[in-house]
């Protein structure tokens, strides 16, 4: 039981310093190749086909995110925002053979342009064992503040 | 306060004062003059449908409450206690009997009328307001609700003029024309003035620059897939592709600008190019049933008309073509918010919608790759005119080359002429000098 509480724990570590640390391309190569990573723009959504989502990416479209985050003229992405993830209370919620899912709670601390700006989140993944460790198989992060009104997103949960 | 003299010398034929957009004095007076004057845009009667429906939004900075009266009759009503000044309703929408004010009980019927007053002996019966106060001017035209807070104007119809054909094609586009607000609600914001969204919308020199980033990745990533093999990202990559159209595209689009400031632009993009083109079997089912309740020529009309944004001026942009509307809320000279909604055309294929998600997200999302990069410019723009060391911003790009058109339009030389901002800034005196 502390073993797999363990693992689940140091993999979701693992991921928010990847992007702490900015090492964006690495933290792409956490995801499943079908894998989606969504932010829903509603409390208690279901869909992401018929509700629109703050943000709602397959595996090709995070990739894109990524990359643009290295363009040069990504005006709202260069510099980078300096993060910091803390995740906390995470808990398994349910496991096969293959999968693992986890709750967990995210404060997040971004920076840029002389602005901080606070958020905070429940967050769900689907994880895919793969021998020792996980791939992320769906990444949900329901922000506390959604459905309010928000300048621009340009950082990775 | 800027006298009429000294607020005609702010705006010139090719170059506008930074202070439009800067002075906190001229945004108080934007609020009464323009906000205060004009018909806003406050939303789609399939907000309220039945008697009771109710929805709160913003006029400029007015809170208020606009609700189904009766079957037939809407009232807009300012969101504020008569007696000490709450806010009667904060919950976004619902359906009421009654607007009872949370602090002493209070309460209103459907048309804003005060029905019940506690500690009633208290009161001179005979002063007590009659109740919430009305918005003097209400009207829809298509299913569209507008209003204005002044008494009296130019009527709708007068004031949409030419630009009463872009919600025509908005609806007319839904079988049967019966569409609804649906699919949530982004409500975007940024540190800068109102009027840079409103003329941002129909730039075309901006995209090359402002999304280069966006259109490097679309460029880079996999092929959409053909009719019947479409893939979830393909809306994504095929709208931020179109953004790198080549210059050429550009100056060949239709640009016009109306006498109260309306603009729109045509010929940007067929469904072809993006949302479920022409050829998928989602696209020709809703062809198919256009075309039964309209006829194939009359459905083929309307299939041809491209519309890119449509600007309302002073409170809302508008795709009639991906049926989606922003209406825009100024909260102080240098803050704005957006609310966008997207509609269902009821009668269509369930997949038309699941398109018009898609592409929600990708243009309006408040984490879309594109947007975020608008916001980005107009937050730039904003700190630029904070600066007093350039009291100029250019707005000359064909000026003197537009071409006057029947009904007072004006369309530009070329689909980059920034002939809807000059027109926007003409209205802008008018409301201001009145």
């Amino acid at each position: 039981m502390n073993g797999k509480q363990f693992r689940v724990e140091q993999f979701l570590y693992h991921e928010a310093r990847l992007l702490d640390t900015q090492q964006l391309e690495a933290w792409l190569e956490l995801f499943t190749e079908d894998a989606t990573y969504w932010l829903p723009l509603e409390q208690g959504q279901k869909d992401a086909l018929e509700t629109s989502s703050l943000v709602h990416d397959d595996r090709t479209l995070l990739a894109l995110r990524v990359r643009q985050a290295r363009h040069p003229r990504a005006h709202a992405r260069q510099p980078l925002a300096r993060t910091v993830h803390q995740v906390g209370n995470v808990m398994v919620l349910s496991e096969s053979s293959s999968e693992v899912r986890v709750a967990s709670t995210l404060q997040l601390v971004e920076f840029r342009s002389e602005r901080q700006r606070l958020w905070a989140a429940l967050v769900e993944h689907r994880l895919q064992r793969t021998g020792e460790t996980f791939k992320i198989a769906h990444k949900r992060v329901d922000l506390a503040n959604s459905e309010g009104e928000l300048d621009g997103i340009a950082i990775l949960f | 306060m800027a006298a009429d003299e000294q607020l005609t010398m702010l705006v010139q034929p090719d170059r506008v004062h930074r202070s439009v957009y800067a002075d906190p004095a001229i945004f108080d007076l934007e609020m009464e003059r323009i906000f205060g004057r004009a018909w806003l845009v406050l939303g789609h009667e399939s907000q309220a449908r039945n008697p009771g429906d109710y929805f709160t939004t913003r006029m400029g900075r007015e809170p208020v409450l606009v609700v189904r009266k009766t079957t037939e009759e809407l009232a807009v009503l300012i969101n504020r206690c008569v007696h000490r000044g709450a806010l009667v309703c904060t919950e976004g929408r619902g359906n009421v009997e009654r607007f009872v004010c949370p602090y002493h009980g209070w309460s209103y019927d459907r048309g804003g009328i005060l029905q019940v007053v506690p500690f009633a002996s208290g009161y001179d019966k005979d002063k007590l307001p009659e109740g919430l106060k009305a918005v003097p001017r209400v009207a829809v035209y298509r299913g569209f609700i507008f209003a204005s807070l002044a008494k009296s104007g130019p009527g709708l119809e007068e004031f949409l003029g030419p630009a009463k054909a872009s919600f025509d094609d908005f609806v007319d586009r839904a079988p049967g024309g019966e569409l609804e607000v649906a699919g949530g609600v982004f409500k975007h914001a940024y540190n800068g003035n109102w009027k840079l969204m409103l003329e941002n919308h129909l730039d075309g020199a901006h995209p090359a620059w402002v999304h280069a980033s966006s259109v490097a990745v679309a460029r880079g990533a996999p092929e959409p897939g053909g009719p019947g093999q479409e893939h979830y990202y393909d809306i994504a990559v095929r709208q931020m592709r179109q953004n790198g159209a080549p210059d050429a595209v550009w100056e060949a689009i239709g640009l016009w600008a109306t006498p109260y400031g309306h603009a729109y632009m045509g010929d940007y993009h067929s469904d072809e190019r993006l949302v479920a083109g022409m050829g998928s079997p989602v696209f020709e089912e809703y062809r198919k049933q256009l075309a039964g309740r309209l006829g194939a020529k009359e459905a083929d009309r309307i299939l041809r008309v491209t519309l890119w944004n449509t600007v309302i001026y002073p409170n809302c942009s508008f795709m009639s073509q991906f049926r989606q509307l922003r209406i825009l809320h100024p909260v102080a000279v240098d803050r704005s918010v957006a609310y966008t909604y997207s509609f269902r055309m009821k009668k269509a294929p369930a997949q038309m919608f699941r398109d018009t998600v898609a592409f929600a997200n990708v243009v309006n999302g408040t984490g879309s790759w594109v947007l975020t990069d608008d916001l980005e410019v107009y937050e730039r723009i904003q700190k630029g005119f904070a600066s007093g060391a350039v009291d100029w911003a250019y707005i000359g790009r064909g000026h003197g080359r537009d071409a006057d058109e029947p009904h007072g339009v004006r369309r530009g030389a070329t689909g980059t002429s920034e002939v809807y901002i000059r027109a926007q800034f003409a209205a802008w005196l008018r409301y201001m000098s009145q």
